[in-house]
């Protein structure tokens, strides 16, 4: 186990240097400078624009401004092109702002998924099961932006809730029920309508998972003791069930980067997504690799997660 | 048969070589038997009349929109804006500006454009996005697939191909796809290549992972076997004999990635990142029509339909599939 360990981290630490590697290559060779973001400025001039090179080390070979990257990062002095502020402070800032956006979606996806694929797995080919799969798949289907933005438009008119940012702009007076109260309606909207996709998604894994444990000799077995149906189902079948979905939940943390890039510009919600889009959009190169690092580590580190969680609930998997 | 359906696991993708031992009994070629099975499946048949339609449409409206002067989709009609569906064009039009039939089918956009000739030319623009990425993916996940497969087992200096190219699609699955994709297309200069070419290079790793594990279960066949015996040179064997029984997991996944690259392509638009003019997409229709929900909503409302029911169509025929290759299901059913 402890092996294991040792060897996959290691492993995943070469394998984190080569993304970087590769993803430093591809936004420095892209055409594009940093510098040509404002071209049109009549107050730029041509020694600025080298003065400017200069100063972010743009002038230099590309391998020597991958290590004053790499350097930069590792003693956390690294700063955004676009306002000189340190890259990481800010980057901490805004996961503090995803994160609850993050769990409120996947507790929503998760909790919801489950029973509604149950049922369907129980009650197949019934007119539940056939409802549920055209909705999923209608979901699945439907751009993401379109259904928010008609959602919202429902939610705002029927219910008068307020969905957009983070509270609402002018109740910094107002007493702490009303903020707490503001909040929520802001998290729970945005959540609700990201989460619409994920349950589509999960809802039809639960489905077939189901179906297939359901055939399984054991099940027949627990039925043919005379056990009753619900001890089946939920002690026998959805506990063997569950296994593949704990390697999904280590899967779950990249989606905090860049799944959410949609939604994030879609509610003005000032998260991780929002952040890679604005630096996108104003050539902030340490900023772009900086996030693409942050997304690639927390991909290793929720695969690396995933074979931890089967090792432990399946005793079939010795990790070697 | 006496083992009740469903008593056997299936957890791996079923392979096209144990569909064609199958269908050797019954005596009808794996295709018949697939069609067979794919035809019972409604939603699935339904999903195939809509892609045959959406492939005529593209077709005719490509064809009418470049040669018939006044479906031009680029015209602009400023008398005409933001008309809703079905209203007729003004009398203010000079003779040769006048649509066909006088009539806007999906009304106007904010320039008096037809939405019903950008309609139609965007369809053929949306489905060649997503088959021409679809493209580049199935060729470079075939590629990595089949040489992993194929190859697998020769070292290269201090690694096997196997382990090389597969360390590489890991390293590519690492990548968060839409983040990459983003940041790729806003920094390359805007065409539409470009956009096909990036989603095409983000998406091929699924393929490849399947082809691996299809080629090292049909390198094991006897027919394979059969085939090097006879001396047949290697990449006859690739090529002729191994690839065609790979395909069938590949063919679901290319399916339900057209669907997927239709809605890369739209989030792009959404983002300000998609296929810019002249050429109209449904996505930059959509994105393009968002300003204007209130004003006019058919201009948010019709592509944003239009591509739910195609992509829709793309993902029931995928699952159909699926399903048909399914040979658990496929008893059942015959």
């Amino acid at each position: 186990m402890w092996r294991f360990l040792a060897r996959t981290i290691v492993q995943r630490l070469l394998l984190l240097v080569v993304i970087s590697i590769v993803s430093h290559t591809v936004i420095h060779l892209a055409p594009g400078q940093p510098t040509e973001v404002d071209a049109m400025n009549p107050m730029m001039k041509a020694e600025d624009v080298v003065r400017i090179r200069k100063s972010f080390h743009l002038d230099e070979p590309l391998h020597l401004q991958y290590l004053h990257w790499l350097k930069d990062l590792a003693t956390g002095e690294l700063k955004s092109f676009r306002d000189g502020l340190p890259v990481l402070p800010k980057i901490w800032e805004r996961f503090l702002n995803s994160l609850p956006l993050f769990l409120c979606t996947t507790v929503i996806v998760w909790t919801a998924s489950f029973p509604i694929g149950i049922q369907a797995a129980l009650k197949r080919g019934s007119r539940y099961d056939r409802s549920t799969t055209f909705i999923a798949y209608t979901l699945i289907s439907i751009p993401g932006f379109f259904l928010s933005y008609l959602l919202i438009l429902w939610v705002v008119r029927v219910f008068h809730l307020p969905v957009i940012g983070l509270r609402t702009f002018g109740t910094e007076s107002a007493s702490g029920a009303v903020r707490a109260m503001d909040r929520i309606w802001h998290l729970v909207i945005p959540s609700l309508m990201a989460a619409l996709t994920g349950i589509a998604v999960l809802s039809r894994y639960v489905r077939a998972q189901m179906l297939e444990v359901l055939g399984q000799d054991y099940v027949r077995t627990a039925r043919a003791k005379g056990l009753d149906e619900n001890h089946v189902v939920y002690g026998h079948a959805l506990r063997n069930a569950l296994l593949p979905f704990v390697t999904m939940f280590g899967l779950l943390l990249p989606g905090l980067i860049s799944g959410s890039v949609i939604f994030e510009q879609i509610f003005a919600w000032p998260g991780l997504g929002l952040l890679g889009y604005e630096a996108i959009l104003a050539r902030d190169f340490p900023m772009i690799l900086t996030l693409n690092f942050v997304a690639a580590a927390l991909t290793l580190l929720g695969i690396l997660l995933s074979d931890i969680l089967y090792a432990l609930v399946d005793p079939r998997i010795r990790l070697q | 048969m006496s083992i009740p359906v469903g008593a056997s696991p299936i957890s791996e993708a079923p392979s096209a070589a144990q569909a064609g031992a199958e269908a050797l009994g019954a005596a009808v070629t794996p295709t018949q038997q697939l069609w067979r099975t794919f035809r019972q499946d409604r939603l699935a048949m339904l999903g195939l009349m809509v892609l045959v339609a959406l492939v005529l449409v593209a077709l005719l409206g490509n064809l009418l929109t470049s040669w018939w002067g006044v479906f031009d989709p680029a015209t602009v009609r400023l008398p005409d804006k933001l008309l809703p569906p079905l209203s007729e064009a003004s009398s203010a039009l000079s003779k040769d500006l006048l649509p066909p039939f006088h009539m806007y089918p999906f009304g106007t956009d904010e320039l008096g454009r037809n939405v019903f000739a950008r309609m139609l030319q965007g369809a053929f623009v949306s489905l060649s996005v997503g088959i021409v990425a679809v493209s580049i993916s199935l060729g470079i996940g075939v590629t990595v697939g089949g040489l992993a497969g194929f190859y697998g087992q020769r070292k290269l200096v201090f690694i096997s191909v196997d382990s090389l190219l597969m360390r590489f699609t890991d390293v590519v699955l690492c990548f968060p796809t839409f983040f990459l994709i983003l940041t790729v297309v806003a920094l390359l200069p805007p065409s539409i290549y470009n956009i096909m070419i990036v989603i095409g290079m983000t998406s091929w790793m699924s393929t490849a992972r399947f082809v691996r594990a299809e080629f090292l279960a049909l390198r094991e066949q006897d027919f394979v076997t059969a085939a090097q015996a006879l001396g047949l040179p290697e990449w006859r064997i690739i090529f002729r004999h191994m690839m065609p029984n790979a395909m069938a997991p590949v063919l679901v996944s290319a399916t339900i990635n057209v669907a997927y690259a239709i809605l890369t392509e739209s989030a792009l638009s959404f983002l300000g990142f998609g296929v810019r003019p002249p050429y109209a997409t449904w996505g930059n229709i959509l994105a393009d029509g968002r300003s204007y929900i209130f004003d006019a909503p058919w201009l948010f409302l019709i592509p944003g339909a239009a591509i739910l029911l195609v992509v829709l169509a793309f993902n029931l025929v995928g699952e159909g599939l699926r399903d048909a290759m399914n040979p658990k299901l496929r008893k059942r059913a015959g």
